[in-house]
């Protein structure tokens, strides 16, 4: 099974030193620790700094790959120098002896592990360089192509989208007809077909959907999916309405506060929206004023808690 | 003085006719129905919330059981994602083989529903045809895949398995049996006085409606509107064949039954194109990184399945697992217009309206 040997790629460079038995332990220690800063960066980032990804999403993206590669590549070379002297003292010394001299065996190991760590480290450190000035501009085109940010502003001048205009006349038309902060962000997402994606003001939701629905220019008179997300430090309500004939699909998300999470029901403009937002209750407990009936729809009554939420915590302990 | 009083008829979640574990509360005045009330949620898996810890790899077996009738679209939804999200080029060979176990499904799907919906209705023959043609397709997936229902067949990047040796010609032989058959099926049962009696008429409603309330697939198509995602957005190499949308004209009941009789036929055209154009060979699976990560950034992803439009919304933050996963499913969007067509209606209608719109529950409870 292929899967199967899914397993992280981190598992290459211990599996690849591991003839220094006792001292690499520190190493994937570190390696991991230094990872999980990463992702924990990445993470902080991307939450935080969600506009402007472009830049600072390709830094951790740089280095991720090229440290394990690093030191696989690095330890080999200390590696065989460690293992001479074991294999010497394997030949020579029998077993009890061989307790005591490890201690220094130990030492000069460590020393040895030392080093290939600080060329590791040197030459990730390299890698990364190059990688930032040559291997990143494709990551960095795909990073932002993949739409977290903002068009296309990236090294190598690209055509602009296609539904750039399309973009344009629905920011233009919110800030006109429903407020001056109507939008807060406005993006095209390129990986998903160059969808025009807007982040809509809360506040100004409702007024912005019924535009959505009713203005001539738009008339997006289906609404094809509703998504929660849970982003840990908000919420999120992820609508697409699409306009049938005009084929022309957007994709609007309305953020909502964590603690007591609040998006204006669009049930009275779309009716699909009404199960849709019940499951959305259900599984991440955002509430929708102004719906018809807003209950539970896919977990019992009586169900403690929202599943979905990312800090969930089932109250049955078998679960 | 005869006073009549109100019932309340509680019907499944073990009921034969609601086609899995639905529970729909109806209040009776007599025999007409004045409240309906569905109840979901007795097949709730929490698949989304699953697949936040598994790898993208290991979720295609949990889409096989949201629409177990029609897994091999749900398989091809999530992959089509990952890939769209990573941008992976698909060989022509694995995308010509998922297209043409898609079609099989679309057409083994609605005779599932054929059968069925006429079980539902009274009529017990017709299920027993279209189940020993069903069985010659799943048969077929069972030789491709080593499974009849839940066939975890396909991955990021292609197919888990090539065509055995004739299996193509097998399917060729399938393709020209089923337009036999289903003339078969029209002479058995689409002139029949008494199943038009039962199904025209009922039902009904406008275009305005059904987009209003998110309808996709025959249940849209059933009022005249030309919406199918094979043609109207175009994924994998459905622009390459030539087909027809069949669309109705009275949003009833009998242009729903219609409807997806003619697109079994256009599911054999389909077919039949597909396979004269079936490359003789080539890989099956394309260049795939060993861990799957799609990029950090966001996707919606829709296809056709036999219910409607099916869509995956991905949000994922450059890890092998999704830190969302949502499933736009085409049954539990449709369902949601039952209650409102239920109110007025004879109590018997019922069967005939929810066996209609056609749901599954695993796909509406996920």
């Amino acid at each position: 099974m292929s899967e199967n040997d899914n397993r992280e790629p981190e598992g290459q460079p211990e599996a690849s030193s591991s003839p220094v038995a006792s001292e690499p332990t520190v190493e994937p220690a570190q390696v991991e620790s230094a990872q999980t800063e990463t992702a924990q960066q990445e993470k902080a980032q991307t939450e935080t700094a969600q506009p402007e990804p472009a830049t600072t999403d390709t830094q951790p993206a740089a280095a991720v790959p090229s440290e394990p590669e690093a030191p696989a590549a690095q330890t080999e070379a200390p590696a065989t120098q460690a293992e001479a002297p074991a294999a010497q003292e394997e030949a020579a010394a029998p077993p009890p002896a061989r307790r005591v001299e490890t201690d220094e065996e130990k030492a000069a190991r460590r020393k040895a592990a030392l080093e290939a760590r600080e060329a590791a480290k040197a030459a990730a450190a390299q890698a990364a360089a190059q990688a930032a000035q040559a291997g990143t501009d494709g990551r960095a085109a795909a990073k932002a192509g993949d739409g977290e940010s903002s068009e296309g502003e990236e090294a190598p001048p690209k055509p602009p989208s296609p539904k750039q205009p399309l973009l344009d006349k629905v920011t233009r038309l919110l800030r006109e007809l429903v407020a001056e902060d109507a939008v807060e962000e406005a993006y095209i997402n390129e990986a998903n077909d160059h969808l025009p994606t807007l982040v809509v003001k809360n506040e100004r939701w409702l007024q912005a959907a019924s535009l959505f629905r009713n203005h001539t220019d738009l008339q997006c008179s289906y609404l094809r999916n509703v998504s929660g997300v849970d982003y840990e430090t908000y919420m999120e309500v992820v609508y697409y309405p699409l306009n049938m004939d005009s084929r022309e699909c957007y994709c609007v998300k309305v953020r909502a506060d964590r603690e007591l999470p609040s998006v204006g029901s669009v049930t009275p403009i779309w009716e699909t929206a009404n199960w849709n937002e019940r499951e959305i209750y259900d599984l991440l407990g955002i509430d929708f004023p102004g719906h018809p009936d807003l209950k539970r729809i896919m977990m019992p009554d009586d169900w403690v808690g929202h599943p979905l939420r990312k800090d969930y915590v089932p109250l049955d302990p078998e679960v | 003085m005869i006073r009549t009083e109100e019932l309340l008829l509680n019907v499944g979640p073990q009921h034969p006719s609601t086609h899995g574990v639905f529970r729909i509360i109806v209040k009776l005045d007599g025999e007409v129905i004045t409240e309906a009330t569905p109840v979901m949620g007795y097949l709730h898996r929490g698949t989304e919330k699953l697949a936040e810890n598994l790898n993208f790899t290991q979720i295609i077996p949990y889409t096989d059981r949201m629409d177990y009738v029609s897994a091999m679209t749900n398989n091809y939804v999530l992959c089509h994602a990952v890939e769209k999200m990573m941008g992976l080029e698909i060989p022509e060979r694995a995308e010509f083989l998922r297209l043409i176990v898609m079609e099989m499904q679309r057409i083994a799907s609605h005779l599932v529903w054929w059968g069925t919906y006429l079980l539902d209705i009274g009529a017990i023959s017709p299920f027993l045809y279209a189940f020993s043609d069903r069985e010659r397709i799943l048969g077929l997936f069972n030789e491709l895949c080593g499974a009849r229902l839940t066939y975890n067949y396909m991955r990021v990047g292609g197919v888990k398995w090539d065509a055995p040796e004739g299996w193509i010609d097998r399917v060729k032989t399938l393709v020209k049996d089923m337009y036999n058959r289903l003339d078969e099926y029209h002479n058995l049962v689409s002139g029949n006085e008494i199943f038009l009696s039962r199904i025209k008429g009922v039902g009904q409603y406008d275009a305005e409606t059904a987009i209003n309330y998110g309808l996709s697939g025959a249940n849209l198509r059933c009022t005249g509107v030309q919406w199918d995602l094979r043609k109207a957005e175009p994924y994998s190499l459905y622009d390459r064949f030539q087909f027809d949308v069949p669309v109705g004209k009275n949003g009833d009941c009998f242009d729903r039954y219609q409807i997806r009789m003619a697109e079994i036929e256009q599911s054999l055209r389909i077919l039949d194109q597909a396979l004269e154009q079936f490359p003789g060979d080539g890989e099956t699976m394309g260049k795939v990184p060993r861990v799957i990560r799609p990029p950090a950034g966001e996707i919606y992803v829709r296809i056709e399945s036999p219910r409607g439009e099916i869509g995956c919304h991905i949000v994922s933050k450059g890890k092998a697992e999704p830190y969302r996963l949502k499933f736009r499913r085409p049954s539990f969007v449709n369902l949601q217009i039952l209650p409102k067509l239920l109110v007025g209606e004879n109590m018997t209608n019922l069967v005939t309206i929810l066996g209609g719109i056609d749901i599954v529950l695993g796909e509406v409870d996920c």
